[in-house]
């Protein structure tokens, strides 16, 4: 690191805890930074906006040292010294730490062991296994966790993985944590939880900046906002100052106003024509444990039915358990497709009846990371674009050209690999995937998490275009506004049992909430 | 996001384009490197022995030595890029090998069937290895390991730990070599039709390729780069073909030089351009996301164990009829040449990645090392260990640039070759940095997705 003597800019009276100087980060193809400033004072919460691809995660990982001194150009200075940061190691020392938009524990290791790992607190050269444990307790304290340390992290579920994230940073004496969309997998409850420790943490002296296109919490916790726009930066707004909501927001991040967050509906429902009778889903390990009870539902031509629930309702497993027996054991039930019955044995036999389903995992399940974005979007249907299984590459092309254009991806050519594009591109290749499979009922769980709202909008748009084609459209959410803005009618599932079927006009979020948190079964309307 | 200014495309698309030459897909960058690795090492030992490197005889003795390590690394390369490894060809070679000698030994059996029951035989080997990994879901490295003792085994019981001789005819496809036809010409007339007919198509690929890319809207590299393309291709064609068609009297392209093109030709074109090839690159990039896309995963890992055995037979009767008997030594050691070859053509441990054409490169590579280094008259001691050091350096230095965000070495190997542009971004640095952002997504937990969600947790009933 190199001191140097007064390295506080002249114009502000205020300290600065971290100055980014005109960082310029460069792909192969793509500028995704052009000379972007940031400036962090202590003791307060940043949050950084934008849209997809805006180079929100990429200046964030300048800042931390994944993208080394040398590999941008610009400068950082934290705490009055600048820093040249070779790998994450030496971001960490400074203070610095970064918990990624996707998370990094790993699945097999107990908390503790997670908290520890590479910092292993060590006496007579082997581990001191009792003194971590006394310290992992404490760090579950201060972030509100009380489960036991031993817990494996595949055991608890991803709203706690982030507070062993936190505890992690915690560990490591953090000054400045930096969050990449702490809250995009998270439910209300426990975001609001997570939203409330980063705000306990600013008043213990530790910074925050925070990555989120859920603007409601923006507005709600961040001191200031820097608004990110195609690799430049735009703005910064002073929250209490300048007076922010979230129109002021999207304004900057989009460059005019947002009309209207939720498409116009002209729904023209058809009659029923999928239909899921007494479908009873076992978990795949506990045998005792049903994960699906006993489910009914009907989805007509042309209509969008929301489904709502908490985090681990049995929503994910109950589409997956549909979707070719991808989850769990099947015990029984029956599916009705156009008043015939028909059989959904395998992934195979649902895609070619018509159905998809779009995965809330897109790294896990959703994409090769490897491929290329062509090679994704033909991914679920190669035979459509082959001829004696050999697949037409110049098809493939014009294929994927097409949805790159019309679902507005956001890359320079789509020979490009899926793995360079930001999160919310990559979950319109997913959509893209799915959506030239040409399904007949479309499952979208989760479809627009870690995504802007412009692009929000767009999505919105694409479902009720797909519905005013005929198509019945599935659609799983944690977010209530949305499953209200979007959908005709919504099924509410609590512990595996739809507990209510309601159309989405005569819904509202306190009446949903409360068929999401009980069993009791409500007249249908 | 910007994207690069539209002036650079044009240099972007050279560099495509002659990357070209080992499909498409992300590893293109490492076989380059490889491929100038391959000349370089070749142009070495053509200086350091006097020419005799690329001389006829020794050309044609390359060939029919290596042919059958070429044909192991096309099953195997195949069976990494789904995630798998398969440790058992050596032994599969040499059980198969002895139980053809043996059919056509005591039975009498003629030998264009002794062919057939060798491929019969691999076949079943495969499926029984297959049903294992991909049905009973043992990791291939156990069932191919448990393969490896149990087929060589199998050899020795059947010899009797003897050599059992094969009849003349069988011989053909390991020491044969295409005939004499036609005029005297001091060549063998054959084989420079083979170069010809080989040149003609390296042609009319580079047109229809042009033609492809222009009609995905994309402009195609300027006309004469595929002119020196097409002219440099034709004249290491014509160059070998003239040299194998010079040989010593009676000999000249071996058969199983021609065997081996004509699969490298065939799966080549199965693991690029089919269905079922894209399907091993998805269930070995991720096999969760490809079960979900409809991918029948078992069936992808069944087949291309099955596909290996079948090769590894091949590769044996090969080598039994190039040594005129079957003996209890065959196939020592060829499971790791094949898979050397493989990983030196730039395919990724974790599977997912590589391809056919940088395997045989790779495999090359090894093949002209061994045999010039022989031609040198270094001690097999010796080229064991640089062998060894050749394999962990090539890989390491790859990973090694990649832990440090750094592009690979074909990475700057390409950059130089284009430094004529100095401007023009260099594409390939894209999977490498990027391999460090995504380093902590490997042991992601999840999005929300119970873990037993995963299509992996299924319990089939
Ligand atoms: N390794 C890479 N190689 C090439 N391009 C990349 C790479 N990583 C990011 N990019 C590009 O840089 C731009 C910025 O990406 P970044 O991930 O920072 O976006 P983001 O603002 O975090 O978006 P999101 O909200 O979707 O997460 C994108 O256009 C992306 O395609
Ligand atoms: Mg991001």
């Amino acid at each position: 690191m190199v001191r140097q003597d007064d390295p506080r800019p002249a114009f502000s009276s205020d300290p600065i805890i971290l100055e980014m100087r005109s960082i310029t980060k460069e792909f192969p193809g793509v500028k995704a930074l052009s000379d972007v400033s940031l400036t962090v004072r202590p003791n307060e919460i940043h949050a950084i906006c934008g849209e997809n691809g805006a180079g929100k995660s990429t200046l964030m990982k300048v800042l931390s040292g994944v993208y080394p001194y040398g590999t941008y150009t610009g400068t950082i200075t934290f705490q009055n010294e600048e820093c040249r940061f070779k790998d994450i190691k030496s971001s960490e020392n400074a203070g610095i730490v970064i918990i990624h938009q996707e998370l990094a524990l790993i699945p097999e290791l107990s908390i503790t062991e997670n908290i520890f790992l590479g910092n292993e607190p060590t006496r007579f050269g082997s581990i001191d296994w009792p003194q971590a444990k006394r310290r992992a307790i404490e760090l579950l304290a201060r972030v509100g966790l009380e489960d036991d340390p031993d817990t494996q992290i595949k055991n608890i579920g991803v709203g706690k993985q982030q507070l062993v994230e936190i505890a992690k940073a915690l560990n490591k004496s953090v000054k400045l944590l930096i969050l990449d969309e702490p809250t995009a997998a998270l439910n209300e409850t426990d975001s609001q939880h997570l939203l409330d420790l980063i705000r306990g943490l600013k008043s213990k002296g530790v910074s925050s900046i925070m990555i989120s296109h859920k603007l409601n919490e923006i507005e709600q916790v961040a001191d200031s906002i820097t608004i990110i726009r195609d690799g430049k930066t735009i703005e910064t707004l002073n929250v209490k100052a300048d007076g922010v909501n979230e129109d002021r927001i999207i304004r900057g991040m989009v460059g005019r106003t947002l009309e209207n967050r939720f498409p116009d509906r002209h729904p023209t429902i058809g009659e029923v024509f999928f239909e899921v009778k007494n479908w009873v889903v076992q978990h795949p390990q506990v045998t005792e444990r049903l994960v699906v009870k006993d489910s009914s539902f009907t989805v007509r031509r042309g209509e969008v039915v929301g489904f709502a629930g908490l985090m681990g309702a049995g929503r994910t497993e109950l589409a997956m358990s549909l979707f070719g027996r991808s989850y769990g054991t099947f015990i029984s039930g029956q599916v009705f497709k156009d008043g015939k019955q028909i059989q959904l044995r395998n992934v195979t036999e649902a895609i070619d009846h018509g159905l998809a389903y779009v995965s809330e995992d897109r790294k896990a399940l959703g994409l090769n990371l490897l491929d290329d974005i062509k090679r994704s979007i033909v991914s679920a249907k190669l035979s459509k674009i082959s001829r004696a299984d050999v697949v037409n590459d110049v098809d493939e092309y014009q294929v994927s050209e097409s949805y790159r254009r019309s679902l507005r991806i956001k890359t320079p050519t789509v020979n490009e690999g899926v793995s360079t594009l930001s999160g919310g591109n990559q979950q319109k290749v997913v959509l893209a995937k799915w959506m030239f499979t040409d399904p007949d009922l479309l499952i979208l769980d989760e479809p627009t998490r870690g995504i802007d709202v412009g692009a929000k909008a767009e999505i919105y748009g694409i479902i009720r275009d797909l519905a005013a084609q005929g198509k019945g459209i599935i659609m799983i959410s944690s977010e209530l506004p949305e499953l209200l803005g979007v959908s005709d009618r919504i099924y509410t599932i609590f512990e595996g049992t739809i507990t209510n079927d309601i159309l989405a006009s005569q819904a509202d979020p306190e009446t949903l909430m409360r068929s999401m948190t009980s069993t009791k079964r409500k007249v249908l309307s | 996001m910007t994207v690069g200014p539209q002036t650079t495309e044009t240099s972007r698309f050279k560099i495509t384009d002659i990357k070209k030459v080992f499909g498409s897909g992300q590893s293109n960058l490492r076989q380059f490197g490889i491929l100038f690795s391959l000349i370089a090492i070749i142009a070495l030992f053509q200086v350091l022995t006097n020419g005799l490197t690329l001389s006829p005889g020794n050309l044609i003795n390359l060939v029919s030595q290596y042919a059958y390590i070429l044909i192991l690394a096309i099953g195997m390369v195949m069976v990494i890029i789904a995630g798998h490894i398969d440790l058992s060809v050596g032994s599969v070679a040499a059980f198969v090998g002895i139980v053809v000698a043996s059919a056509m030994a005591d039975w009498g059996l003629p030998w264009p069937l002794g062919i057939v029951l060798g491929l019969v035989v691999g076949a079943a080997i495969g499926a029984w290895q297959g049903l294992w990994v991909a049905y009973v879901g043992v990791p291939a490295f156990i069932v191919t390991l448990a393969g490896m003792l149990i087929f060589r085994g199998g050899n020795q019981l059947i010899g009797n730990a003897n050599t059992i001789a094969v009849p003349e005819g069988f011989t053909s496809i390991g020491a044969g070599y295409l005939p004499e036809v036609g005029p005297n010409t001091g060549y063998n007339n054959l084989t420079l039709l083979v170069g010809l007919a080989l040149s003609l198509a390296v042609i009319i690929s580079e047109w229809r390729s042009r033609r492809t890319q222009r009609s995905m809207g994309s402009v195609p590299a300027p006309v004469w780069v595929s002119l020196v393309k097409v002219i440099v291709l034709v004249f290491v064609i014509g160059y070998a073909a003239v040299l194998f068609a010079s040989g010593r009297v009676g000999t000249s392209l071996p058969i199983s030089g021609i065997i081996l093109g004509v699969l490298v030709l065939i799966y080549a074109f199965i693991t690029r351009n089919t269905i079922f090839g894209r399907h091993i690159y998805a269930v070995g990039g991720n096999k969760h996301a490809a079960e979900l896309s409809g991918v029948n995963s078992r069936r992808v890992n069944f087949l291309v164990m099955m596909n290996m055995s079948i090769l590894a037979a091949l590769a044996g009767m090969i080598f039994v009829a190039r040594s005129q008997a079957s003996g209890p030594q065959d196939g020592l050691g060829w499971e790791l040449d094949a898979i050397a070859a493989v990983f030196i053509g730039g395919a990724a441990v974790s599977g997912g990645i590589g391809t056919v054409a940088g395997s045989i490169i790779g495999g090359l590579v090894m093949a002209v090392l061994n045999n010039g280094l022989q031609l040198l008259g270094v001690g097999s001691d010796r080229v064991q260990i640089i062998k060894g050091l050749v394999l962990l350096i090539a890989v390491g230095l790859d990973v090694w640039n990649k832990t440090q965000g750094r592009p690979s070495i074909s990475g700057l190997l390409t950059r130089r070759f284009g430094s004529t542009k100095p401007a023009a971004p260099v594409q390939f640095e894209a999977p490498q940095i990027e391999t460090i952002s995504e380093a902590p997504e490997k042991v992601l937990p999840n999005g929300g997705t119970p873990d037993s969600a995963r299509p992996g947790a299924v319990t089939r009933n």
